[in-house]
């Protein structure tokens, strides 16, 4: 109880930061176009993969 | 997770960032960068023999954001200059919206990034060729050529020379004396072109002590050495009809784009004055893009059109 009390006491004296609201759509954009990049990037693998090897990606030795 | 920057001033407080995608596609220049993929893509087109067209599509990629992270590393390091300059004032970091560490990584990332896919996917030659690209305009002109010698632009330049080599590269796994000739085409065209904005920028260039041309030898030189390299690119220009991989079209249409641009260099060379010099450098300039696109988008439709004669059988 009182291990859970210090912890309390602890997170109201912790320096914390608000984003506002530009700061939450900067954010967002941000995310929104790492995802889109990266979505692209794994599709752009698997495709040049099937380009490049064609049928003999599916050829590997055991 | 909220993304936390440094305050610019020094100051220990962190600030929140405010960056918004679009401030990290202005980083890699996207003007320049659509420059870039069509002569690389041009490059790729005129190339003799068969590209796998997703491979081709991988490899403009590369080329694309090989070049948008040569911009961001440039605006890295040239961060300083372009915060006493009008025309890049606004850019992202001097505007304070992305720190100079964000851009940094975002530039080393974008770079391993394009060159290892091209080398990956289409070739180590042109991935190479496009690391050396990279590199060149990084470390060789920014950081060294660019605020040292006023012959910055003209050995610069060759890094805006080599996407066409890049693409050519791609499509046929070696360089060859024709992608020389595309790379020379732009390596030639860049003194002039940038030397004529430099004639009415002369004050931004010197605020920010970079030490172009007018500014170092004075306008007068400058007009005369614009005359001089464009009597040497008018006849590069025509070279790809004269060897064989452009057709008579382009044989014609450069023939008088580069007759054209030597006329405009004449005119500003015979300026009568300061006025006059500064109307017809701002005339050259915008004929300087108009022949390089010209001559690209003449070479792009006629090998374009020749695959389509050859495909029905004409």
């Amino acid at each position: 109880m009182d291990w859970h009390m210090s912890m309390a006491d602890a997170n109201k004296d912790l320096e914390t930061i608000s984003q506002s609201d530009k700061q939450k759509k900067a954010q967002r954009s941000r995310s929104v176009a790492l995802g889109i990049a990266l979505a692209l990037f794994v599709l752009l693998v698997y495709i040049g993969t099937w380009a490049k090897l064609g049928a003999n990606v599916l050829i590997r030795p055991m | 997770m909220a993304l936390v920057e440094q305050n610019r001033n020094g100051e220990n407080a962190a600030r929140l960032s405010e960056a918004r995608a679009s401030d990290y596609i202005a980083l890699l220049k996207p003007r320049v960068m659509s420059l870039v993929v069509f002569t690389g893509f041009v490059g790729l087109l005129v190339a003799p023999g068969h590209m796998n067209p997703v491979l081709a599509v991988i490899a403009i990629l590369c080329i694309a954001v090989g070049a948008g992270a040569s911009g961001a590393l440039n605006m890295w390091y040239d961060a300083d200059i372009d915060a006493v300059m009008k025309r890049t004032r606004n850019r992202p970091i001097p505007a304070g919206v992305v720190s100079r560490e964000e851009v940094l990584v975002f530039g080393l990332v974008l770079s391993v990034f394009s060159v290892m896919t091209l080398g990956l996917f289409v070739n180590w030659l042109s991935g190479a060729l496009l690391a050396f690209t990279i590199f060149f305009y990084v470390v060789i002109y920014t950081m060294w050529l660019k605020r040292s010698t006023p012959q910055n632009i003209v050995i610069g330049g060759a890094a805006g020379a080599f996407p066409p080599m890049i693409g050519w590269t791609a499509a046929t796994g070696m360089v060859s004396w024709e992608s020389v000739v595309l790379f020379l085409i732009i390596f030639l065209w860049t003194p002039p072109h940038f030397w004529a904005l430099s004639l009415f920028t002369t004050n931004d260039y010197a605020a920010a002590r970079i030490p172009m041309m007018p500014n170092v030898r004075g306008e007068a030189s400058t007009r005369l050495q614009i005359l001089v390299y464009t009597l040497i690119v008018a006849p590069v220009g025509v070279l790809p009809w004269v060897m064989g991989f452009a057709g008579p079209v382009y044989g014609v249409v450069s023939t008088a784009l580069g007759l054209a641009f030597v006329a405009h260099a004449w005119q500003l060379w015979r300026a009568p004055s300061a006025e006059a010099a500064l109307k017809r450098a701002k005339a050259l300039f915008g004929f300087s893009l108009l022949y390089l696109f010209g001559l690209f988008a003449v070479l792009f439709c006629e090998t374009l059109a020749q695959r389509a004669w050859t495909w029905i059988g004409i």
